[in-house]
């Protein structure tokens, strides 16, 4: 069993390293830093730590005016506060005149759990794909967090991260050798492919070691890097003739489109969209919902074998 | 430069936003022409800035929160020498220099990217919060408009500024009574202003928007207040100095035609039209 770790640490861990190193790197919260868990930042440099209050907007607005004075900004509030919230000012403040903004969204996708609906970002990968010069991450776990920090420290430009409130199994040994804009191959078939993120990386992993005891090789992706999408390791995928994708988002504009986009113009197969049906969730457990909602190890396997039989009677 | 100077600078300024507005075929002309001598207090007596620098890491930042005076911007970045004088006539069109609202990216002497009304005083804090660490007397300026004062994020970072301290900025109410479905008092009604700035924490001047004397003597005390951010109520015309647009709340976002651009720039004094 993989050991499991929190990337809200991991994140304010590799802020507070960062910021060892680096005197231009400021971070801000909208009154959730006990959650975002920036306040070990806080705790850390104080006068580095700006706390604007339960106003995303200003927030967003301050972050601009501070990166275009040449600072490194993270800002960090709950992923649909976010994207929802602030979505113009991250669109018009800081995506348009490309500043070094960094929003480090936690409590992304209906992981949020008992919070219900109100806090559960379902659509915020959408609605920021849509929005020019920035890049969307979704780290699968806590190596890959602190890696993609640091990634966005150096890269100049807005990004959009969204990490997930519970903690998530290592996948990742520490010195794993990333790069920030290819998907990580976890496994390799050739009968069909499934690409994943974040939370549901892990369960994909299982899915397709479990179709493997059965004969059936499938390659899984950890599409960490959302937007750009890596278009080279979608079409791999396409190639085996059966894609599913998997995340904890809307079936609509999030990952399962962003692949579907690079399979419609490059190399068309069949896709399968594993994540929340066009529908609000509700209150619950993780581990309730992800049954009721169907982002399950059980469903990835299934939706598999289905469009592998699909396929097959088609064919 | 001095009293009869910083007037007839105004007087051009009011020229060119005319002749940009004609030539452009839609942008707005009240909220420009009621900022002019705001801007030109600004940029001519106060604020430390360098044309053949406009990245200079010590300049004072300049953000006109309500975008939509533009053009007034413009006209003076050009007379100042920060661009050639004829991008002003391409204003708005596909490929200019000079986007309808202001934008960093294209547009030298620009230091943020407004227009989407509400936004600016927040970005000014950010300015401001950098400065303050930085430990550099850069000062920070910004222009909102009284309309915008219904946008909240406008409270919310007005309240940034006040918590932070940030004594370093200094705001500029453009208080022309109108936005573009009325009167202020008969669409959401932000009044009264003073008593709100005040409460939330801010020193406050009052003025006439259009007098050089007391808008220079207002941004020369706000510099010496400390801990607090000020705010300077400026009591202006809409479409000032154009007869028939003073006062129009249609004037706000609808563009001369040549005809009516030809007579505001007679009563401007401009016989001959504006020298391009």
């Amino acid at each position: 069993m993989n050991k499991v770790s929190s990337l809200r640490s991991a994140y304010a861990e590799t802020l507070i390293e960062l910021g060892k190193k680096h005197e231009n790197l400021i971070v801000l919260d909208a009154d959730l830093a006990m959650s975002t868990k920036t306040v070990l930042f806080k705790n850390t440099f104080p006068e580095r730590f700006f706390d604007m209050g339960i106003s995303e907007a200003d927030m967003m607005g301050t972050a601009a005016g501070l990166a275009s004075s040449g600072k490194i900004v993270f800002a960090s509030t709950f992923a649909l506060f976010a994207s929802g919230r602030a979505w113009e000012q991250v669109r018009s403040a800081i995506c348009y005149p490309k500043l070094s903004v960094k929003i480090v969204a936690t409590h992304g996708g209906i992981s949020v759990g008992p919070d219900g609906v109100s806090h559960q970002a379902a659509e915020d990968i959408a609605i920021m794909r849509a929005v020019p010069n920035i890049r969307i991450i979704v780290p699968s776990d806590a190596t890959q967090t602190r890696f993609f920090i640091h990634e966005a420290y150096k890269t100049p430009g807005p990004f959009y991260i969204r990490l997930t409130r519970p903690a998530l199994p290592v996948i990742y040994e520490d010195r794993y050798n990333f790069n920030p804009l290819s998907a990580n191959k976890l496994k390799d078939g050739e009968d069909g492919a499934i690409i994943a993120c974040g939370i549901m990386v892990f369960p994909s992993l299982k899915a397709a070691e479990k179709l493997q005891k059965e004969g059936i090789g499938i390659k899984v992706f950890d599409m960490s890097c959302i937007k750009p999408v890596d278009r080279k390791a979608v079409v791999e995928a396409a190639k085996t003739g059966h894609v599913v994708t998997c995340e904890d988002h809307s079936t609509i504009g999030g990952l399962g489109d962003a692949v579907g986009d690079v399979i419609l113009s490059e190399h068309p197969c069949y896709i399968s969209k594993v994540g929340l049906s066009d529908r609000f969730a509700e209150s619950g457990s993780w581990n309730k919902l992800k049954e009721k909602y169907g982002l399950t190890e059980e469903r990835i396997y299934k939706e598999m074998k289905n469009l592998l039989i699909k396929v097959r009677q088609k064919t | 430069m001095d009293n009869d100077e910083l007037k007839e600078t105004a007087r051009l300024v009011r020229g060119d936003v005319i002749e940009m507005l004609a030539r452009a075929g839609s942008g707005h002309p009240g909220g420009s022409l009621s900022a002019v001598e705001i801007i030109v207090t600004l940029y001519y007596k106060v604020m430390h800035h360098n044309p053949h620098n406009p990245h200079d890491d010590n300049r004072d930042r300049f953000i006109l929160s309500k975008g939509h005076a533009a053009p007034t911007l413009y006209s003076i970045l050009s007379r100042l020498g920060y661009f050639d004088r004829t991008h002003l006539w391409s204003l708005r069109k596909c490929g200019s220099l000079l986007q309808g609202h202001p934008y960093t990216f294209d547009t030298p002497g620009i230091d943020a990217s407004t227009g989407s009304l509400g936004q600016g005083l927040s970005f000014a804090n950010g300015c401001a919060l950098s400065a303050k660490l930085d430990k550099r007397s850069y000062r920070i300026y910004c222009v909102i408009g009284d309309g915008e004062t219904n946008e909240g994020q406008i409270w919310e970072a007005a309240m940034t500024s006040a918590r932070y301290r940030l004594d370093n900025l200094c705001t500029v109410l453009d208080f022309n009574e109108l936005q573009i479905d009325g009167r202020i008092q008969d669409i959401k009604n932000p009044l009264p202003f003073r008593e709100k700035w005040e409460a939330f924490g801010w020193n406050v001047f009052e003025i006439d928007g259009h007098s050089f004397e007391e808008l220079n003597q207002a941004l020369e005390q706000a510099k010496e207040i400390k801990g607090r951010p000020s705010i300077i109520i400026a009591h202006t015309v809409k479409g000032k100095g154009v007869s028939f647009m003073e006062g129009k709340p249609e004037w706000h976002g609808t563009p001369p035609t040549r005809e009516e651009a030809d007579i505001a720039l007679r009563e401007l004094g401009f016989v001959d039209g504006v020298t391009l």
